[in-house]
């Protein structure tokens, strides 16, 4: 914890750097033919989607680790991966509709990736609330919710990707040309950097706030 | 004792408490039908529903009645705190899982039993058409419903706000499960049906299954430990 104690303060500064610079970027990225301006949507929604997902595995991974061998640092990692997923899924569900309703003409359609993204969003919601309000000990509840949440995802992805899909595939990327591929990769690499302060930052934050409720405990007694 | 003689042995009190109040069945059963009826209220136009529609009033139906038992059976074992005393009981606490999963599975399929006719009988699903099939996903979608039901609502007994928490924590990840079944079943149910497509859910319905009960059966254990 100690190296990532005094990375993050680093990372935070890159990341907001980065973010300073990125309108610049996006806004000098040519436009794309059909879809005009509303496509530059995409260099903040897909980053976004992507830290999503790093936060669902974060979460469950982290919760596996604490339900079977209770290190309390894994729960407190495995907290800030879940929040994670709610924050950067607000974000890719504000943006995904803002861009669906100029490209396809409608706020939401029930699409493979649409589907998975908010399913999955909403299962990390229930993990918030079950900590919330589920009294003493919910944090091994949530723990089990946060496993399932993980092995979750590539079903619901083959569940939905079976019934109907219409989103623009991940090959998207790869085909990119380089002067909207350069502006991209900067903005995933910002989310990456803003995304690994703020785990590590939340993180720390509930294990202080664990050793305070212990420090109250104790005086108490 | 082996594994499976003491899940059975667990599933059988529980069945036999059943039996002796009804209390479970008759209660579940009645709300499946209220619930089907609400569908019905919102969904008929000009004396029928939609085509698609009796495949989802039946897995809303299922996965409604279905909550309603888990959280009551459950709510039974904390009464006089029984499920402690089956905890510390001298058996594999996996066994405890499968037991208790075992009696709700049969609970639910007695309700289903009586459910399915009844949604056939109001709304003119074909549930002759492909019996085996039909029965399949109903079992695989029931199997991976109940599997991932009673591990949650077993933790969330001694949880606060349980009653709220057990459908906002069981919906989200049922998804898939609720997925396969609709489309599954509206495959067999369609004017042209679709066995194929229904044959694809029905795997991957026995694929949730597998990794279901799998991953319940390991987290059930350090959950339910203190």
């Amino acid at each position: 914890m100690r190296l990532a104690d005094r990375a993050m303060p680093v990372l935070l500064v890159v990341a907001a750097v980065m973010f300073a610079a990125a309108p610049f970027l996006i806004d000098a990225a040519p436009e794309e033919s059909t879809m005009g301006l509303v496509q530059k949507i995409f260099y903040f929604h897909v980053p976004a989607a992507m830290m999503t997902f790093a936060g669902a595995f974060a979460c469950g991974l982290a919760s596996a680790a604490f339900l079977w061998r209770r290190r309390p640092e894994a729960d407190h990692l495995a907290l800030a991966g879940a929040e994670l997923v709610v924050l950067f899924g607000v974000i890719v569900l504000v943006t995904g509709p803002l861009w669906a309703r100029k490209a396809w003409g409608v706020w939401w359609q029930w699409d493979a990736r649409l589907t998975i993204t908010l399913v999955m969003w909403m299962v990390f919601v229930s993990y918030m609330l079950l900590r919330r309000f589920g009294g003493p000990g919910s944090e091994v509840l949530a723990a089990a919710v946060g496993v399932f949440g993980m092995v979750l995802v590539p079903f619901v992805y083959l569940s939905v990707h079976l019934w109907r899909t219409i989103h623009p595939t991940t090959n998207v990327i790869r085909s990119l040309p380089p002067e909207m591929r350069w502006p991209f990769l900067w903005c995933t690499v910002a989310f990456l950097f803003l995304f690994a302060a703020l785990l590590i930052a939340r993180a720390r934050l509930e294990t202080a706030r664990a050793a305070l409720e212990r420090a109250y405990l104790a005086l108490e007694d | 004792m082996s594994l499976l003689r003491v899940a059975w042995l667990i599933a059988r009190k529980d069945l036999l408490v059943e039996a002796r109040s009804r209390e479970l069945a008759s209660t579940t059963l009645f709300f499946a039908v209220a619930s089907v009826l609400v569908f019905a209220f919102a969904l008929v136009r000009d004396g029928a529903v939609p085509a698609d529609a009796p495949a989802g009033i039946l897995w809303v139906a299922i996965a409604f009645s279905g909550t309603l038992a888990l959280g009551r059976a459950f709510e039974r074992e904390r009464q006089s705190e029984t499920l402690r005393a089956l905890l510390l009981s001298p058996v594999e606490r996996p066994a405890v899982y499968v037991g208790k999963l075992l009696a709700l599975l049969l609970l639910m399929a007695g309700v289903e039993a009586v459910l399915v006719p009844i949604v056939a009988l109001l709304f003119g699903a074909p549930i002759g058409r492909a019996p085996w099939l039909l029965f399949a996903l109903l079992a695989t979608g029931t199997l991976g419903f109940a599997a991932v039901g009673t591990l949650f609502a077993a933790m969330l007994v001694r949880a606060r706000s349980r009653d709220v928490l057990l459908p906002v924590v069981l919906y989200p990840i049922a998804v898939p499960v609720i997925i396969a079944g609709v489309r599954g079943t509206s495959a067999v149910f369609a004017a042209e049906p679709d066995f194929a497509s229904a044959q694809t859910w029905l795997t991957m319905l026995v694929l949730f299954d597998a990794v279901f009960v799998t991953l319940a059966f390991w987290t059930f254990e350090p959950v339910m430990s203190d």
